[in-house]
């Protein structure tokens, strides 16, 4: 079974079990069409390039070479806590911090129980974006595309088992959903990362504009609804 | 009694867990803990006695978070003052009879400082020492700083206690599994800084058990002069029935703990999970065992805010680049104030292979203290060697101390009182590792025996403030044979006597012996050779001399100072890279040639080979070319004639959508090669400064810190010859309007990315009217749209780079119509 998936399952079983869990995953596989999609590419000709039938100069080089830079330079942690949704009169989400979000609501639809998580790749590659900031813009952003691709590949994986763990426990996961996104403030960013001990734990700390450092986190909730 | 006294032969046991127990007394999630002194005092008595009862010789006040972040400054006195009475009345009601001392507990702000995040180094440090002040009132024996999981935090905390009292201070630091701290510190250099600035015990809490804690312990031990601590989890939290336990006995506990103990761990206690039950299992084996004597380690080390520098093993090689000395491109960037240029130097140096980088910005018409710790900063923003900090300037010297993340090494003192005087205490204070020049008032000595005596002075006067032997290196002078064909000899023998008599570091800086001769690399690098087998520990050099880096790589495998000569090998496989700049200029051009030959041009038959390398974004090739035709062409007519026709067709191209972002950027990185060797030649030529355009100020905005979107405006900008003024990123509102106003820009470039901060950017837009009126205002940014940029007052959104260029161009035809 891959990753944590029968560490996930056990808690969402452990009816209440409201204690935040911290993991360290392994790195994820790098996926070369998505870094250069989030490097300004679209879709179409990221994957040309990647598969190498587009030789546009130097880019997937370029983009391999910032991959490599930071490989063995990040960690991938994720720590999370799962809690048993109550909703209001007006039906929406008692979560531990308050919001009076419609999507939220909307898309947390039916579900009894609910993950709340935080991921980080660390703070290694601001290191690396903020060097080629100053000295090779072009790199900066490719690392800056490397960065979203290997938290977005983190939280896929996370995802992933969460998925499959719901599965086990007779539960279907809804797609995640993130502070910022529709209309969930950013700003319940601060009560979230304080539920889950994320400073003290995982290093992830809020800014004045409520931007987290290090800068390639994701907090998000998924749904679990009872089949 | 102090308890420095109490630890010098006794175990000092601490504390166990806080937060679990007070959870268990009802502290809701949530709730803030510290309040807890003034609302259920007496939960926090039972609880700490409980923990004197069990043996604790220290208890920590129930002050974890207890800083001006969370209160004002009134409830916080209130909340400390409460929390180390109540410790005191803990130790009061406590039956048990050992030696009990009561510390000012301190955690992280929770706020990640400049670079990772957006806190100020110094606001830190005045924090921090709001609750050491408010501690020390209320009278606290100790001050323990605890859980910090990065070293600039860390800093900033021990600094404040050390300057607002003169408390003993233990220094605990929270590692990952992966045995750093959250930003990247190893043990070592943790140990190194912390040493340095006088921390009386120093050591590892809470994130993991004992047992994952050991390899971090371990290295502890090895560098460490001062007592070791470890203050535990009880393992790794495990959901059971909605609550948290910890798996680890108190027996297993203190098991785990007896093995440290017997590797010459000092002070124990507990972090989460653990229990006075825990407490309890490690006194009882600490009554039983005779604590492993701490000894003074031999160790030279200095850090970055990542790893330790050892020296006095194998040779460390010192980049002496960023240095102004004879060279006209770095004063000019100094008085630019172009960072970027000054970065670029460091990097280039750390690729090349330097261990440590010098740092030299003194020029008389700038103002050092300020640009030197500007300077730190940026390089320790993005590199992770630790750096030399050079200067004559005594203020450059302290800012850049205190502002530097980790220990320093210190460039320089010498024999003379007053500097000695000046600098030592400033090393005491901050810790540093120091060059000391063997001269004194009379000069440089003509023998290597005098120059020992001065060597043994220093020493003598370095003790006397504390400073060990082992934090000083000797630069015993390298003086040209040109002038005198002894001097080396003197030199080396120098180097020897200090290395091997006084059993001291040496460093040089070497290139000074050849000056005067004909192709000083060949004198320099077998001077370097020749000092090396003197037992030379340290080189200050420069990294792109083929001869020098050759001397370094052969000595170490000669040496047995490279493992299966691995270094050497890996080094001999990038020779070729390294070739002079003039013989690959000409291979450089002649290969590009004959490829672009067989490549079709990008539009007509019109297009150069300059432009067509910059479309193709061939940044090597731009340089050489350009280099070739500054020969017979003015600087001003290349940028007119090939650079910026080039520029417009990768520019069209991104508009048209048939090159994306990243191509843009490579054409833009090899325009600005073209450039830098322009810059060159008119730094050369004195004429002052490039061709430019009108000005164009442009910043990310308060509160922001996302920087590469403006820095791809900017960059492109620059592209097209604008004066641009980058101010960075979270720049505060009055700062853009001042730097609009100095420069009289007729246009300043906003960029946010947050929905949170484009109110920052009305702000700045607003203040812009009303002090700047004749400045229009262009922003760009993810949330941005023609809508929203409307709405807070903007005079145009610019969707992209290109957007951006076309708009200040037109804005200067408009100005340039209505002058003419």
């Amino acid at each position: 079974m891959s990753g944590f998936v029968s560490k996930i399952a056990d808690d969402i079983e452990n009816d209440g079990a409201a204690v935040t869990q911290y993991l360290e995953y392994e790195p994820p596989e790098v996926n070369m069409t998505e870094l250069l999609r989030y490097s300004g590419f679209p879709l179409i000709r990221a994957k040309a390039i990647a598969d190498g039938t587009d030789d546009a100069p130097d880019v997937l080089e370029t983009a391999e070479k910032a991959a490599k830079l930071v490989e063995g330079k990040l960690s991938f942690k994720v720590g999370y806590k799962i809690v048993t949704v109550k909703r209001d009169e007006e039906g929406f989400l008692i979560l531990p911090f308050q919001q009076h979000s419609e999507k939220l609501k909307m898309n947390m639809k039916d579900c009894g129980k609910a993950v709340l998580f935080a991921a980080t790749i660390g703070s290694g590659i601001d290191m690396f974006i903020r060097r080629y900031e100053r000295t090779d813009t072009k790199m900066a952003l490719y690392m800056q595309a490397c960065g979203a691709e290997r938290a977005e590949a983190l939280c896929n994986k996370f995802n992933s088992d969460v998925k499959e763990a719901a599965r086990l426990s007779g539960y279907k996961a809804h797609p995640r959903y993130s502070p910022g996104f529709g209309d969930l403030p950013i700003t319940v960013q601060k009560e979230f990362l304080s539920l889950l001990d994320a400073g003290r734990r995982m290093g992830i700390t809020l800014g004045e504009s409520f931007l987290m450092a290090p800068s390639k986190s994701v907090t998000a909730i998924i749904g679990l609804e009872r089949l | 009694m102090d308890i420095r006294e109490y630890m010098k032969d006794h175990f000092v046991i601490l504390d166990g867990g806080m937060g679990t127990l007070l959870q268990e007394a009802g502290l809701q999630p949530g709730e803030l803990p510290e309040r807890w002194n003034v609302t259920h005092p007496e939960e926090i008595v039972r609880i700490q006695k409980n923990y004197f009862d069990a043996g604790s010789n220290v208890v920590l006040s129930n002050t974890f978070g207890a800083n001006g972040l969370k209160f004002d400054d009134d409830e916080l006195k209130t909340l400390i003052t409460a929390a180390i009475e109540n410790a005191k009345k803990a130790r009061e009601e406590s039956i048990s009879d050992h030696e009990k001392f009561i510390a000012l507990d301190i955690g992280p702000l929770g706020k990640l400082l400049k670079p990772y995040g957006d806190y100020e180094f110094e606001d830190a440090v005045a924090m921090y020492a709001k609750t050491v002040r408010y501690g020390v009132e209320a009278g606290a024996e100790l001050i323990f700083i605890e859980t910090m999981n990065d070293s600039y935090d860390t800093k900033a905390a021990l600094l404040a206690a050390k300057e607002n009292s003169n408390l003993p201070v233990f220094v605990s630091n929270a590692y990952g599994s992966d045995g750093k701290l959250m930003t990247g510190a190893s043990p070592a250099s943790m140990v190194a800084m912390l040493e340095g600035m006088h921390a009386d015990a120093i050591g590892a809490n809470c994130s993991l058990g004992p047992d994952q804690l050991i390899g971090v312990i371990e290295e502890y031990l090895e560098y460490s002069s001062v007592p070791v601590l470890l203050k535990p989890n009880a393992g790794l939290p495990r959901a059971e029935n909605g609550k948290t336990v910890f798996d680890v006995t108190p027996e297993e506990f203190a098991d785990s703990i007896e093995k440290l103990m017997k590797k010459g761990l000092r002070i124990i206690g507990g972090c989460c999970g653990t229990t006075p039950g825990h407490i309890k299992a490690v006194c009882d084996k600490a009554a039983e065992m005779e604590p492993v004597p701490v000894t003074e380690k031999e160790f030279s080390l200095i850090s970055s805010y990542t790893h330790a520098v050892e020296f006095g093993k194998a040779p460390i090689l010192i980049g002496e680049r960023i240095n102004p000395t004879g060279k006209k491109r770095f004063k000019q960037a100094l008085r630019e104030n172009d960072i970027d240029y000054i970065l670029g130097e460091g990097l280039k140096q750390q690729d090349a292979g330097v261990q440590v980088l010098d740092v030299n910005v003194g020029l008389p018409e700038i103002n050092e203290p300020e640009m030197l710790v500007n300077v730190v900063k940026e390089l320790q923003a993005v590199s992770d060697l630790p750096l030399q900090l050079d200067t004559t300037d005594t203020a450059a010297m302290e800012a850049g101390l205190r502002a530097y993340n980790g220990k320093a090494m210190v460039n320089s003192v010498n024999g003379k009182d007053e500097v000695m005087d000046a600098v030592f205490p400033l090393v005491a204070k901050y810790g540093g590792f120091v060059v000391a020049l063997t001269l004194d008032e009379d000069g440089i000595p003509a023998t290597a025996e005098k120059r020992v005596q001065i060597a043994e002075k220093i020493i003598k006067r370095a003790a006397e403030f504390g400073i060990a032997k082992k934090d000083l290196i000797f630069d015993p002078l390298a003086m040209t044979i040109s002038a005198d064909t002894t001097a080396a000899l003197a030199t080396m023998k120098a180097v020897h006597m200090i290395r091997h008599g006084l059993e001291v570091n040496t460093s040089l800086g070497v290139s000074n012996v050849s000056f005067g001769l004909p192709v000083r690399n060949i004198i320099t690098s077998t001077f370097f050779a020749l000092c090396l087998e003197e037992g030379l520990s340290a080189a200050i050099m420069n990294p792109y001399s083929t001869e020098m880096m050759n001397v370094y790589y052969a000595f170490k495998a000669l040496h047995d100072m490279d493992e299966n000569c691995m270094d050497y090998i890996s080094y001999t496989e990038k020779l070729p890279e390294m070739v002079p700049a003039g013989s690959q200029a000409a291979s450089g051009s002649a290969a590009g040639g004959a490829s672009s030959a067989s490549q079709p041009a990008q539009n007509e038959s019109s297009v150069s080979e300059l432009q067509n390398a910059i479309v193709r974004g061939l940044k090597e090739k731009t340089g050489n070319l350009t280099k070739e035709l500054l020969k017979e062409n003015k600087p001003i007519e290349i940028i007119q004639n090939e650079v910026i026709p080039a520029l417009n067709i990768v520019g069209e191209q991104f508009e048209k959508k048939k090159v994306y972002l990243p191509q843009l950027l490579m054409a833009a990185d090899a325009a600005k090669a073209a450039f830098e060797e322009v810059k060159l030649i008119m730094a050369e030529s004195d004429d002052g400064g490039a061709p430019t355009r009108s000005p164009f100020v442009i910043a990310t905005v308060h509160g922001d810190i996302h920087d590469i979107g403006k820095n791809i405006v900017k960059l492109i900008l620059e592209n097209y010859g604008f004066a641009v003024s980058d101010l960075g990123k979270d720049v505060p509102e009055q700062d853009i309007v001042d730097e609009a106003i100095r420069v009289h820009a007729p246009v300043v470039g906003l960029s946010a990315l947050m929905t949170t901060t484009v109110p920052a950017m009305e702000n700045t837009i607003k203040l812009l009217r009303e002090q700047a009126p004749w400045v229009k205002v262009c922003v760009g940014g993810a949330v941005l749209t023609q809508e929203y940029a409307d709405s807070i007052g903007a005079d145009r959104y610019c969707r992209d780079a290109m957007e951006t260029v076309r708009y200040a161009e037109e804005l200067e035809a408009a100005m340039n119509s209505e002058n003419g």
